[in-house]
């Protein structure tokens, strides 16, 4: 680094799986000044993907699930403060102001706030017992705790997303009655192609979870020891345990108030940047631009947490970096694996690989002859594949990609 | 309590003990370079690669179907690697050589 650090202090706000990496990767980098983590969240920081699945249904905390030990942060003269919120960011003055009032000095601030779940405006919503997302470790608890404690358990979830599904799958090896209930025709339906929502739809009612589509909840009523959840169609559903799982708001608000440019989210440069040249955004915050699909999103996943906050703790650390990553994501619900690269988008076209074994099949999105992204369901070589083909854009032969008896090897599908 | 040995591709060699959790978990622990876990060792990004000593091969056994899926069309696969998150450390592990993979 050309200038030193020594005497310096990086702030980051979020300690989840964005800010948390980028705290080590910015050590990593040559940071020596001070890295001072802060969250809302009392929690040491742990990883949020098994929260919805095997967390669930284990008896375990989050102590087996945590993103980096205990001691490596103080190997690496990190400083967590957790449970402690930040009320202000003054960009003119560079410091930030705590829910206590202390101020604190930065360098540079790097925003990590994730996002918090969308509780829609359903009538009785907040009044109503045992409702829970599913986005912290004390949800997860809490659902756990209410599902083992009911003798009738009888779950309805709201939304028929990963998350609402993921539950749905946990909660029926819990022993609930689950039911899903989803506004769109199909489940998924903001994030795959028809093909998959059928899929997932019929491997839940496989496995005893009731799916309900085009059901608007409208209002929820408290009786004495449960609640019934009211669609505008008339159906009535009895509820233990009602989990709401649709969609997410973005955590910009802090960012917002000090001026910082938000659009659709935080929206940063290819290095994290904001448009304070000290403020530095990542994660599921953040409006960014993919260099490879050529259009500004933002993006709900582990991989961009990650991958962005190695990006910001290079670019702070002044090395020449820019974010250009092909987003991946993966599911467990029951014994499916979905695995998914790239992002659908803009598809034209889809192609289905079913292997021969049952519940093992691949889902190729192309835009004319470009392939875009593959689901991958239990079978990961079309994910490992999928991966190597959208990032060398190489031109396939889409009629073998369907073609069992082609067998599956990188060359077998190039035109 | 085991003993592994990790190589990292800038020809570092370090020693770390553990008695539990997964390979991967270890070398995260102990920083080596190149093993990231970034999925938290579901087995779904392939940061935490490794090549075993052939000659210990049998100590660790060969990859499940989901995991050698994963690393048949990695670029850097060799016949003996393995991902680190699908190896428990536990006694039968100790004096193992592990190669971080490229």
């Amino acid at each position: 680094m050309s200038s030193t650090t020594q005497n310096k202090v990086c702030i980051v706000i979020g300690a989840s799986h964005a800010g948390v990496n980028f705290a080590f990767a910015l050590r990593r980098e040559g940071w020596e000044g001070e890295i001072i983590l802060y969250d809302n969240d009392k929690e040491f920081p742990y990883h949020r993907p098994p929260l919805s699945k095997a967390y669930l249904t284990s008896e375990e905390g989050t102590e087996q699930s945590l993103l980096f030990p205990k001691e490596n942060y103080k190997t690496d003269n990190i400083v967590l403060k957790l449970g402690i919120a930040v009320n202000t960011i003054n960009k003119e003055e560079k410091t930030i102001t705590l829910a206590n009032g202390s101020v604190q000095q930065y360098d540079k601030l790097v925003i990590a706030t994730g996002a918090r779940p969308f509780l829609p405006p359903i009538q009785g919503l907040d009044l109503a017992k045992n409702v829970f997302p599913m986005r912290t470790a004390e949800d997860a608890i809490n659902i756990r705790k209410t599902i083992n404690k009911s003798l009738t358990k009888r779950a309805v979830i709201i939304g028929g997303g990963y998350i609402g599904l993921e539950t749905a799958a946990s909660l029926k090896k819990l022993g609930a009655n689950v039911v899903v209930l989803e506004r769109e025709e199909r489940v998924l339906a903001r994030v795959t192609a028809p093909v998959m929502s059928d899929f997932f739809t019929q491997l839940h009612q496989n496995n005893g979870v009731k799916i309900l589509t085009s059901k608007n909840v409208i209002s929820i009523e408290n009786k004495d020891d449960h609640n019934v959840v009211v669609c505008d169609d008339g159906t009535k559903l009895n509820a233990d345990l009602i989990v709401v799982g649709v969609g997410i708001k973005v955590n910009s608000e802090l960012a917002q108030n000090a001026g910082i440019v938000i659009e659709n989210g935080i929206k940063v440069d290819e290095t994290a940047k904001t448009n304070d040249t000290d403020i530095y955004a990542i994660g599921d915050c953040t409006y960014h631009f993919n260099p490879h699909y050529k259009y500004h999103l933002r993006l709900e996943s582990v991989q961009n947490a990650v991958d962005q906050a190695k990006t910001a703790a290079k670019a702070i650390c002044e090395q020449e970096v820019v974010y250009d990553t092909i987003p991946w994501f993966w599911s467990d619900q029951f014994d499916v694996k979905l695995q998914i690269v790239g992002l659908s988008k803009g598809y034209n076209q889809i192609i289905i690989r079913q292997e021969e074994a049952k519940n093992s099949f691949s889902t190729w999105y192309f835009k004319d002859d470009e392939l875009l992204a593959v689901d991958a369901v239990n079978f990961a070589k079309a994910y490992v594949l999928g991966t190597k083909f959208i990032k060398s854009k190489q031109k396939l032969d889409k009629s073998k990609i369907s073609d069992l008896s082609i067998p599956f090897k990188p060359n077998s599908f190039l035109a | 309590m085991a003993k592994i040995t990790f190589i990292t591709s800038d020809g570092n060699t370090t020693i770390v003990e553990g008695s539990t959790g997964s390979v991967m978990e270890l070398a995260v622990q102990n920083k080596i370079k190149g093993i990231d876990g970034d999925c938290g060792g579901v087995c779904s990004c392939a940061t935490c690669h490794v090549h075993v000593n052939p000659e210990q091969w049998d100590k660790t056994g060969a990859p499940d179907e989901l995991e050698n899926d994963m690393l048949e069309f990695d670029d850097n696969v060799s016949e003996y690697s393995r991902l680190s998150c699908q190896m428990k450390v536990s006694e039968d592990l100790d004096g193992l050589i592990l190669t971080v993979a490229k």
